[in-house]
């Protein structure tokens, strides 16, 4: 099987030199969204944040691909430019392609992204509350999709806008549809955004951080219900979060990410078996566990790299445990280590190694 | 909802007759003698001074005097000049036609004001922007009383394009150009609150949110954009309603408009102390009452608020 790594050492690659090849190979078939060497920079006074350098990841229908990493490392920013909801400027993209069904959406019209926008892709927000337009109600924000999209009715789009805050499990959904965000409670607003991205039914899902903003007891029922619909649905879904516990439940690959690029990605089992890359091990490493409470929790050390000055090399090496000379003067591609398995370290056959 | 109004409405009973006792006073209070030069050439008679004093209750205590005119204003009586004519007659004269000129004026600042106001808000940093922040500048820093003489002499006198004075009737054609001079500082204010509220929301989740959704450009800035950012803006207007009226002062002197400001001038200048204190009066119910109605008026657009 080739590889296809986004190697640092061009620094700007044409899309034409990277090919649309995903991660993990599909054979056959396109994956139904695949982005591939997307590079994204953001263009202030302070100089140019080189934000995305080469991302990659794909997702399949009725698959959940769970994005991770340490906040700032490019997840929310890979997963506005996929929605083409960047503001550009400060932000420019510079390379890169983003697949849907093998359409590149890049160069795709204005239009043609736009309607792609909602019933191809949808996307879920961190903060329901700044998220949804405070001075119009719930109901109208669904039914908006299904008037202007759909060409529904008022009337059909009403039934259909309570048949949706139904479908995520909001009790009195016949009342509810009149109300406004800020009469919801949190765990509510986010179902009820929930139900307003799937008002087109989608094909895929990205959902930010959907949780974070949620008390502990509500992040769980919100994880279970998004994971529930993906399933009934077959849907795309991209899971963007720093919460590996969620991850272990409802992800069925994980890519992790570090510095605007992918460092590891993987079948969740074999990731949680054996991390391929140093970074994904900190990272677990860093999660409270059960069978280690008391001890101090081992939080990694040192902090993500300034995106104006990407260190040489391996930009994880300033904090890498096991970090050598080559580290400090290559950048590791990102290499097939096993059926299915890629990670960007010069190391990483080692660490598949020893047990 | 309806609590609140029932409590507004009781606040403003003190608030009402704290100012009116308190332009009374200063009405009546003003140095200088109401009938010097009302009877021609040779100071009034004894009798006739008397007689006018009983009238006017000069001679009883100030409480006593604010206190007959109270009552008699809440039997919708006004009150008479020291000639006899009744105060209610003139203000029902000369009020509809500063209503009308707060209304175009009104108008002026709504139509120009918010519309260089989202031009700005919209495209940002630019030529527009800065035309826009540097002669709203001007308007803001130029008083009224100097624009509304540039106006007249300019467009009035030297291009002739105006009549300089307007006439006795007041059409909605001659009060343009006044209009517009009591509009000149407002305008500004509007755009300038336009732009910030327009810049501010436009990098709001929710405007991220409608495009997310895939709803079109006009929409994305027609409905979710400009339906929040109208909130301040609306408010605005509806309390420089009540404002305008107060204002209209100064420009109907200069354009010679008999409203209720030009009344108020000439009032002044005889020493009728009834006409003052009733147009004075009159334009503190209607600044009241806006303001009421601007707050009901916030509830409406902004949902969260809630007045219970
Ligand atoms: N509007 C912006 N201007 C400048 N830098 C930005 C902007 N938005 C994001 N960034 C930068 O991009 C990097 C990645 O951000 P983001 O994708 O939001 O991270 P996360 O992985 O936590 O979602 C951050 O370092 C951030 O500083
Ligand atoms: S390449 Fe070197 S520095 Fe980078 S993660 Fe691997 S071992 Fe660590
Ligand atoms: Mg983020």
């Amino acid at each position: 099987m080739s590889t296809e790594g986004q190697s640092a050492e061009s620094p700007n690659p044409s899309p034409l030199e990277d090919p649309a090849a995903p991660a993990v190979v599909q054979q056959g078939s396109e994956p139904l969204l695949a982005v591939s060497g997307l590079h994204v920079e953001f263009r202030t006074q302070e100089g140019v944040a080189r934000v995305l350098n080469g991302v990659r990841y794909h997702v399949d229908a009725g698959e959940t691909l769970a994005v991770l990493g340490e906040s700032g490392s490019g997840k929310s920013v890979t997963a506005n430019t996929v929605m083409g909801i960047l503001e550009m400027p400060p932000a420019a993209i510079t390379a890169g392609e983003i697949r849907f069904r093998g359409e590149d959406l890049l160069t795709a019209s204005a239009s043609r992204r736009r309607e792609v926008r909602g019933e191809g892709i949808a996307m879920i927000f961190q903060d329901a509350l700044s998220a949804l337009n405070p001075v119009f109600t719930v109901g109208f924000q669904i039914e908006e999709q299904l008037r202007k999209r759909r060409g529904m009715s008022r009337k059909d789009a009403r039934k259909r806008a309570i048949e949706l805050l139904d479908l995520v499990r909001i009790p009195n959904a016949k009342g509810r549809v009149r109300q406004f965000p800020h009469e919801f409670s949190g765990g509510m607003r986010q179902r009820a955004m929930i139900a307003m991205s799937l008002a087109l039914d989608p094909e895929v899902l990205i959902a930010d951080e959907p949780t974070t903003a949620l008390d502990v007891t509500v992040q769980a029922q919100i994880m279970d219900l998004l994971a529930e619909i993906q399933r009934e649905r077959n849907m795309g879904m991209i899971l963007i979060t720093h919460d590996l516990g969620v991850v272990a439940e409802v992800a069925d690959r994980i890519a992790v990410m570090y510095a605007g690029r992918i460092v590891e990605e993987a079948d969740v089992h074999s990731i949680y078996r054996k991390p391929g890359h140093p970074y994904t091990r900190a990272l677990m490493d860093s999660m409270p566990r059960l069978d280690q409470r008391g001890q101090e929790l081992n939080t990694i050390k040192g902090l993500p790299p300034s995106l104006t000055a990407i260190p040489e090399g391996c930009p994880f090496h300033p904090r890498c445990p096991l970090a050598i000379d080559l580290c400090r003067e290559k950048d590791p591609e990102l290499l097939t280590i096993a059926e299915g398995r890629v990670s960007a370290c010069h190391r990483s056959d080692e660490l598949m190694r020893d047990e | 909802m309806g609590r609140y109004v029932a409590r507004r409405l009781l606040q403003l009973i003190p608030v009402f007759i704290g100012t009116t006792f308190l332009i009374y006073l200063l009405v009546w209070a003003l140095p200088g003698d109401p009938f010097a030069g009302k009877c021609g050439e040779r100071p009034c008679p004894e009798s006739f001074v008397a007689v006018m004093r009983e009238k006017f209750n000069m001679d009883d205590p100030l409480f006593i005097q604010y206190g007959k005119y109270l009552l008699n204003l809440l039997q919708g009586d006004f009150g008479e000049t020291f000639s006899g004519t009744s105060v209610g007659t003139l203000i029902s004269n000369a009020y509809p036609v500063t209503i009308r000129l707060a209304l175009i004026a009104l108008l002026f600042e709504a139509l120009i004001g918010v519309i260089a106001g989202i031009l700005t808000g919209l495209r940002g940093r630019g030529f527009m922007d800065n035309l826009v922040l540097v002669s709203t500048l001007f308007l803001i820093a130029i008083p009224t009383f100097v624009t509304g003489y540039l106006v007249q002499t300019v467009f009035g006198l030297q291009l002739g394009w105006i009549a300089p004075t307007v006439s006795g009737n007041a059409s909605w054609g001659e009060l343009l150009a006044p209009g517009f001079v009591l509009a000149s500082v407002s305008m500004a204010y509007v755009a300038r609150l336009t732009r910030t509220s327009i810049a501010e929301n436009k990098r709001a989740d929710f405007v991220r949110t409608a495009v997310a959704k895939g709803q079109p450009q006009h929409r994305v800035v027609g409905v979710h954009l400009l339906r929040n950012s109208a909130i301040p803006v609306v408010t605005f207007l509806g309390t420089d309603l009540g404002a305008l009226m107060g204002g209209a002062i100064v420009t109907e002197g200069i354009f010679n408009i008999n409203g209720i400001g030009g009344l108020v001038f000439r009032s002044i200048a005889r020493q009728e102390g009834t006409t003052v204190t009733g147009v004075v009066v009159l334009l503190v119910i209607v600044y009241l009452v806006m303001n009421l109605l601007v707050d009901l008026l916030y509830a409406v657009l902004d949902p969260r608020i809630r007045y219970d």
